[in-house]
């Protein structure tokens, strides 16, 4: 019975799939007649007009890649221009054996392994029938030779192309960038913005710095050329030229001599400084050391440079100015001695009594000052003129992280400046909220007093920091940073100004202002933290020292210079700005494992300054003097890590 | 002598004369366009003919398993597959835009290749397993088989791959007798998406949609291709250009001429005349496939011989359409004909297996 039963099913199983496979072999045929019909469409009813088709298709056309826009600094000087070379490229869906063709060709023209290290990279990133180099900047003896042999080699050829070169070398790379060959994921960007055909024949575009943010203005727009060929395809005549359109110019709002003086002001140290011009936003100078040759990843960088500059301890593909977050230290304490007046939580001549630490009331906890035994009687002037810690303890916790966080943020301070480059970073100024969710905890009072010394979870960039220096500069009105002032066209006329009105006009009383920029006059003169840096400057020089932690200390180990690995010694910071009365430029320093800001950094802002204001060129000796260490110096407080 | 013919014929026992003879045909007309394709590039030609030599191996080697070993390993190997995606997902090499390769120390594999042949082995080895008391439930364990690989591997990105192998696992479905009301609503529901589809569509994939409706929108860009094939195509005529005299190809307007486009080559030199002997053979091919199948002693061999059958059609019609510009271009090559080891070896398998199916003692099920 059961077996009947399936036998049935087996039957009927069978005849199922017949008839199925009967539709689909219907299916089938009509699919294949969809596509002779189609084949009859094209090949006899329209037979006619695709030959004539097929016939103009003798043009062909090729696109004319634009001359990419120049960069100058502020004064006219070349950042990034272009000249003309000849390079010997291979199309590798035309070649069978590669390496066979590379080893043949090396017998003619120098091919180093060097080349064939980069070209087997290019290879890896790139579609096949892309034309790729494999030598460039070749020699007119070589095109010579080369183009005598050429009969030899299908599928290579010499082309001119168009190549970028930064003059400048490594200064200022971290700001003008670089760019490199057009890769998959840019072809998928391209795409995505529809720019695809407006790069066809281009070989690379911006990859960081100036060179990418401003890359749809430097880019230009690309042109066609109609020829004619013959049956073989050679070029019989032009038809028709549409001109390529060339990418606008660049001025920048850097000066290129300042930035100079910049670098050479650090030596041989890590760190950043970043200028700016508290009446326009315009960014002077824009330093990140160690830097690098940008010239390198103009045509693809070799493997052992790449690793060199990517492995290298001192990181110098890293642009500290935008991206580095370092504990903005006692340069915090200007914004809240303002803070304090403002929110009226201080009058200037209040004082309190530092005997050298702050407790909480109802706790024995101490947050000890940098200076032993205190500064006795301290207001808010002597608070930031010998950098005393005490104070902004107590006033911190007066004011509360709700008011330190709304207050300081209007200084640009946890947020992004909107400079023009990519990649920035926005710092980070706590607040409740943050540390819920972040840590999924609540705000204890001990907190906030860190914080009002500008440590703890307080995190800054060196160029929200100028930024934010800037402002107080400028009386509460801000600009925003940038460093691409205006775009020219060709002829260098000017075609727009990037930034032309303030962002905001903070409203803060003028008396309050003025008391906490007199106290930072006082800072570099004598007394002040950045007595030497500031002595006998020709201008009034307003500027505030800080240092900021790399490792902590335990309660009560003291911090002792010498003992610490160079790598584990504090970051040296300076803000400041010149001339105090009418500031012309304000700047940020940080000069990383540094120690102290007043001998470290505070120095170099001075032969910034010096150049800037009074053109004066750094002498051999002014530089010397920069390690020389100050009368007194303030430290991080030790014990400030251990209560988060 | 005679030895010698005992010993071929003991040796290709397993062989089908018929399927053999199209094949083989089909494969001397690729090489002859790959020639001319390639500019009469011999070194081109020569590697192209032993991957085929490669592939007929794999094919006789397959010829030789019966189905009842295949179909023990239809599990295993579908499982391999699916953690070889997995693989790709998590350690793929990025080439060309797409993860794809996964590199296992002695060699680079495609694993959505070897899917190719194990999804509709899978599927057919369930229904097989399930045949006397098909319910619902067992076609959505079944779409589930089938949707997990292709969802992985149009993740990669690879389209092509995806829709073969959707294809294959639907034409095992569509065998058992799913119902048409089924089909109807999956139609329906395919159709009624369309909108919503378009709305989560990237703007470049829009722009890939609109190219195919108005390739002149994009002259230059994603169009150049089926403006450049229909051209080709058009031009050759009824009686086409003649072998390498092609001038679409021979002047490099047609790009990727001897890997997806091949077609295009074929169709300019050899006009309406070619393409219907080319279209002849392709469906003598399919016909043998469908008696295969239509013999075949279990439902197992049946699903399996159908599948391979329909998808083999699958490929032909995507890519024809594709180069005469009715269907979207998406990289799948002309089967047998297009340049490439990787798919010719795959198909080839599907057709050592139709061999098996047919010249082994069938073995009625009681």
């Amino acid at each position: 019975m059961n077996r009947t039963v399936e036998l049935r099913n087996h039957l009927r199983e069978l005849h199922n799939f017949r008839l199925r496979l009967v539709i689909s072999a219907g299916f089938v045929l009509v699919l294949l007649l969809l596509l002779f019909s189609r084949f009859y469409y094209l090949q006899v009813i329209q037979r006619e007009h695709y030959h004539t088709l097929a016939e103009a298709n003798r043009i062909s056309i090729a696109p004319i890649v634009p001359n990419r826009g120049l960069i100058f600094d502020r004064n006219g000087e070349v950042l990034a221009h272009n000249y003309s070379a000849y390079t010997l490229e291979i199309v590798p869906s035309k070649v069978d054996n590669l390496e066979t063709l590379i080893n043949e060709l090396s017998t003619v023209i120098d091919i180093a392994p060097r080349d064939r290290k980069r070209f087997k990279k290019l290879m890896e990133e790139s579609k096949r029938f892309e034309s790729l180099p494999i030598r460039t900047r070749l020699s007119d003896v070589e095109v010579a030779r080369f183009a005598a042999n050429r009969y030899r080699f299908p599928g290579v050829e010499i082309k001119a192309r168009l190549f970028r070169q930064y003059p400048k070398g490594e200064s200022a790379s971290h700001v003008v960038g670089y760019i490199g060959r057009i890769n998959d994921k840019d072809l998928e960007q391209l795409e995505v913005n529809g720019d695809l055909s407006n790069y066809r024949g281009s070989q690379s575009m911006g990859k960081i710095g100036i060179e990418q943010s401003y890359e749809t203005e430097l880019h230009g727009i690309t042109g066609f050329e109609e020829m004619e060929t013959d049956a073989a395809g050679r070029v019989i005549r032009v038809i028709s030229r549409t001109p390529p359109v060339s990418g606008n110019n660049l001025m920048l709002s850097l000066d290129a001599k300042l930035q100079e003086v910049a670098e050479k002001a650090f030596g041989d140290r890590r760190g950043a400084l970043v200028a700016i011009e508290p009446s326009s936003g315009d960014i002077l100078a824009f330093v990140s050391k160690p830097g690098f040759d940008p010239n390198l990843f103009v045509d693809g960088i070799d493997s052992e440079n790449w690793d060199l500059l990517n492995n290298s301890i001192d990181r110098p593909l890293n642009n500290r100015a935008l991206r580095g977050m370092y504990p903005p230290g006692s340069t915090f304490k200007p914004f809240m001695a303002l803070a304090g007046l403002e929110l009226k939580k201080r009058w200037p001549q209040q004082a309190i009594n530092d005997s050298g630490y702050f407790s909480l009331p109802g706790s024995t906890h101490r947050f000890r000052d940098w200076k032993a035994g205190g500064h006795g009687i301290v207001d808010l002037h002597k608070s930031l003129v010998v950098s005393c810690d005490t104070y902004y303890y107590g006033l911190a916790n007066d004011l509360g992280i709700d008011n330190i966080f709304s207050f300081t943020s209007q200084f640009g301070l946890g947020k992004k400046t909107g400079i023009d480059i990519e990649g920035e970073v926005a710092g980070l100024l706590p607040s409740q909220e943050w540390k819920m969710k972040r840590h999924k905890q609540k705000w204890y009072a001990g907190d906030t007093i860190s914080v009002g010394i500008g440590q703890g979870y307080n995190l800054a960039t060196p160029l929200q920091l100028a930024f934010a220096t800037a402002i107080l500069a400028g009386n509460g009105t801000a600009y925003r940073p940038h460093l691409v002032k205006k775009v020219l066209d060709n002829n260098n006329e000017v075609l727009r100004e990037i930034v032309t009105q303030p962002l905001y006009t903070l409203n803060l009383n003028a008396a309050n202002l003025a008391t906490v920029r007199n106290a930072l006059i006082d800072v570099t003169r004598a007394g002040g933290t950045a007595a030497v840096a500031g002595a006998g400057a020709a201008y009034t020089f307003a500027g505030k020292t800080g240092t900021s932690q790399v490792v902590g200390m335990k309660q009560g180990e003291k911090y002792v210079e010498n003992k610490i690995q160079e790598r584990h010694r504090d970051h040296a910071l300076f803000v400041a700005y010149a001339p105090a009365e009418t500031p012309k430029i304000a700047l940020s320093v940080l000069v990383e494992n540094g120690g102290h800001g007043g001998s470290t950094a505070a120095p170099i802002a001075r032969l910034v300054m010096d150049y800037f204001l009074l053109g004066k060129l750094p002498e051999e000796s002014a530089a010397k003097a920069v390690d020389q260490s100050g009368d007194e110096e303030e430290e991080t407080p030790a014990e400030l890590h251990t209560h988060d | 002598m005679i030895k010698l013919l005992r010993l071929w014929h003991y040796l290709t026992r397993y062989v089908d004369g018929l399927l053999l003879s199209g094949i083989l045909l089909l494969m001397l007309t690729g090489l002859v366009t790959l020639y001319s394709a390639t500019d009469a590039n011999l070194a081109r030609v020569t590697n192209q003919a032993t991957n085929m030599l490669v592939a007929l191996g794999i094919m006789w080697l397959v010829a030789n398993i019966p189905l009842q070993h295949i179909m023990r390993i239809a599990l295993p190997i579908y499982a391999t597959g699916l953690l070889l995606l997995l693989g790709v997902m998590l350690f793929g090499e990025i080439n060309n835009g797409a993860r794809r390769w996964l590199n296992i120390g002695i060699t680079r594999i495609q694993p959505s290749e070897l899917m190719k042949i194990a999804v509709p082995l899978m599927l057919a080895w369930y229904f097989d397993k399930h045949e006397a008391t098909l319910r619902l439930r067992d076609y959505i364990v079944a779409a589930l088989l089938l949707l997990l690989p292709v969802i992985m591997i149009l993740r990669q990105p690879d389209l092509g791959t995806a829709l073969l192998i959707a294809a294959s696992g639907f034409y095992v479905l569509f065998l058992t007798g799913l119902s048409w009301r089924i089909i109807a609503t999956l139609f329906v529901a395919g159709a009624g998406s369309l909108p919503l589809l378009w709305s989560m569509m990237h703007d470049y994939q829009r722009r890939r949609v609109m190219t195919l409706l108005d390739p002149t929108q994009d002259a230059l860009g994603a169009g150049y291709h089926t403006i450049q094939s229909t051209i080709a195509i058009g031009s050759g005529g009824v009686l086409g250009k003649g072998w390498q005299h092609g001038t679409q190809t021979h002047l490099d307007f047609l790009p990727e001429k001897s890997t997806d486009f091949i077609f295009a080559v074929f169709s300019e030199e050899f006009g309406l005349i070619g393409n219907s002997l080319l279209l002849l053979l392709y469906l003598a091919v399919i016909a043998r496939g469908m008696v295969i199948a239509a013999n075949a002693s279990t439902q197992f061999t049946r699903l399996i011989a159908g599948s391979i059958t329909l998808t083999f059609f699958t490929y032909i019609f995507v890519n024809m359409g594709m180069v005469i510009g009715i269907l979207p271009v998406v990289g799948v090559p002309l089967p047998l004909i297009s340049y490439g080891g990787t798919s010719m070896v795959t198909m080839l398998l599907g057709f050592g297996i139709l061999m098996s199916i047919q010249t082994h003692p069938k073995l009625v099920k009681t």
